[in-house]
């Protein structure tokens, strides 16, 4: 009873200080690096309901991110669709791809299906690049607006976007609480844990990972719409290469899969470092900030594979339990 | 368009099939013995193909030359890599073996870059340039050098883990890795060798394709997509399927290439996705 009052007061807390951020750091830099944040916490939580807890690994979901920032740029610049709308299209248009592209491949089981992933996102990009009506390699610059909130941008100040960025994640991340103790939620970890168990057991495989990448679809590219309405410029190197789609993973893998608070925990770490390596280590083509990052990444592999929310767990029990068993949710990709 | 480009292009796509193949090759091989996808595959050939341009540059030797030293520098690499981190991750969960490799990946293209900046180089007038013609049909030497070296290269791989003692060991382990260490082998050992072996595969095809392809930081990249896609196709862990299916990645390459160059790799990635969901296990698998 203590500890979930604790966590409760915890989550209000984090709340109240994510509410007030802008009120303490009035620089546009620090604010940024917190869109960033909110921004790939959410498409971190969005593969997660996928890779993390049905256990199917994607590493093509940077398909639904460019999906979703194509569709409202292009309504918005053809029919001066406000970009509100156009995220919801894009969401729509995102499920539709996500089931066209699931019923097949949910036939194919661990690696088979990530490189199927791989494939189709490098087919898409490949399309996008030479889709000339859409902009090719040139990418679109979205027309500049009056500020507004309809027209979903703000030029001044970045206050507007770290409040809508924060409330897009709040949304995600209430929705995945929800999924998780809903009984879909329980039964994308069945079929994470043991495909022909569940199977058995007469839960429609096919029906649930359906769902599963349905839901990650529309986030991802609600994640894509918001992408595009901030940075007003995409081409298709920016919002579906291979790198975000392994990037999204990342920071749910680093965060810890299959937990509610994994994606946000990676993303609150990564963000910032790999900001802080680019910043100090970048610029000079030299690449070191990317030698930190890759030397990073086979360290948390190598010794905190169940990601940091195990890390934590493993704190949270006192340290009592050292040789703890990862937790199952670490195993996913096996179904 | 003639049926004389058409032949012409379907003889550059099966050569570079070759070597397509032998990457493809120590790849599969990684995965039959432990299940473990090398990400980091591409980044072993910018390395193989770094050292041979450097063999060439520093000291003067052709890249047939340096074939020999790049392999076993490779072979080499492969046995640190399973040593220093592979095999700390042999129980881990697929996704941290996943990125175990991927950050290898990013760290050792970005040292690559910061060492011998992004550049493009190309080695001039190796011993084999030019071209020939065999029947009415232009061939560029280097790279039927490169698909018959690749080719023999293959030959040798099969002969090894068919017919010598090692070979048949390492085949052991990674059908049963308990059983084969009952029977008293040391599958630590395998599994070094088959890290190291596997690497060496991509020794060779560096070295060959630094005679007719620029060296670059980056260049990893196109070959390791092309050789995740082969061994799906061929079926993870069969590595004589890696042969055809790495000609019929080079085939198909070039027939798109011919109708449309931009989608030339849309037609690989999708002749892949139309085989596996045939055949989810690829075309030679078994599950």
């Amino acid at each position: 009873m203590r500890a979930r009052r604790l966590r409760v007061a915890l989550g209000v807390a984090l709340g109240l200080a994510l509410l007030a951020y802008p009120a303490v750091f009035t620089r546009p830099y620090p604010r940024d690096i917190m869109i960033k944040i909110f921004l790939y916490a959410l498409l971190a939580q969005a593969w997660n309901l996928l890779g993390g807890y049905c256990g199917q690994i994607s590493l093509g979901n940077a398909v639904f991110f460019g999906i979703g920032a194509y569709t409202s740029s292009a309504l918005l610049m053809r029919w001066e669709l406000s970009p509100w709308l156009g995220m919801l299209a894009g969401m729509g248009l995102a499920v539709l791809v996500s089931q066209a592209i699931g019923f097949p491949c949910f036939r194919l089981r661990g690696h088979y299906f990530a490189i199927a992933t791989i494939a189709i996102g490098e087919i898409v990009q490949t399309i996008m690049i030479n889709w000339d009506a859409l902009g090719g390699a040139r990418g679109l610059s979205l027309p500049i607006k009056p500020e507004t909130f309809v027209n979903f941008q703000f030029h001044r100040a970045k206050w507007p976007y770290y409040y809508i960025a924060l409330g897009l994640f709040a949304c995600v991340f209430a929705l995945t609480a929800l999924v998780e103790r809903s009984r879909p939620g329980y039964y994308f970890r069945a079929i994470r844990e043991d495909a022909d168990a569940a199977s058995s057991l007469g839960i429609p495989l096919a029906r649930y990972k359906l769902a599963a990448i349905a839901l990650s679809a529309a986030f991802t590219a609600l994640g894509g719409s918001f992408y595009a309405q901030y940075v007003l410029f995409i081409d298709p190197e920016s919002v579906f290469p291979l790198s975000l789609s392994i990037l999204i993973c990342l920071v749910a893998v680093l965060g810890g899969v299959g937990t509610l608070w994994g994606p946000f925990l990676g993303a609150v770490i990564l963000i910032p470092l790999s900001e802080a390596t680019r910043v100090y280590f970048g610029g000079t083509g030299k690449a070191v900030d990317l030698m930190i990052y890759g030397a990073l990444i086979v360290l948390v592999a190598v010794f905190q594979p169940a990601g940091l929310a195990g890390l934590l767990g493993r704190l949270g029990r006192g340290g009592r339990r050292p040789s703890a068993p990862l937790p199952a949710a670490a195993r996913a990709g096996t179904g | 368009m003639t049926a004389e480009i058409v032949v012409q292009s379907l003889v550059s796509g099966l050569l570079m099939g070759f070597v397509y193949a032998l990457i493809a090759a120590g790849l599969s091989l990684i995965f039959g013995l432990m299940e473990i996808v090398n990400f980091a595959h591409g980044e072993f050939l910018m390395l193989a193909m770094f050292a041979t341009f450097w063999a060439w540059t520093l000291g003067h030797l052709d890249p047939l030359v340096a074939l020999p030293g790049s392999t076993a520098l490779l072979f080499l690499l492969g046995v640190v890599v399973y040593k220093g981190v592979i095999s700390r991750i042999l129980a881990a969960p697929m996704l941290a073996q996943v990125f175990a490799t991927f950050g290898l990946a990013v760290f050792l293209r970005s040292a690559a870059q910061f060492l011998w900046t992004p550049d493009f180089r190309l080695v001039q007038n190796p011993w084999v340039s030019g071209r020939l013609s065999l029947f009415g049909i232009f061939v560029g030497t280097p790279q039927l050098t490169a698909a018959l070296a690749a080719l023999a290269a293959f030959g040798l791989l099969y002969w090894f883990i068919t017919r010598t003692e090692t070979g048949l060991a390492l085949q052991a382990t990674a059908q049963d890795r308990q059983a084969a260490a009952l029977m008293g082998i040391d599958t630590e050992r395998m599994f070094a060798l088959g890290w190291g072996i596997g690497a060496a595969c991509v020794g060779v095809s560096g070295a060959l394709l630094v005679n007719f392809f620029y060296v670059f930081p980056d260049v990893g990249s196109v070959f390791a997509l092309l050789a995740y896609v082969t061994v799906a196709l061929g079926g993870f862990g069969n590595v004589p399927a890696t042969l055809a299916a790495g000609v019929l990645v080079g085939l198909v390459e070039v027939l798109v290439g011919l109708w449309a160059p931009a989608f030339k790799y849309v037609g690989v990635f999708g002749l892949y996705l139309a085989v596996v969901v045939w055949r989810p296990q690829g075309l030679f698998g078994k599950f």
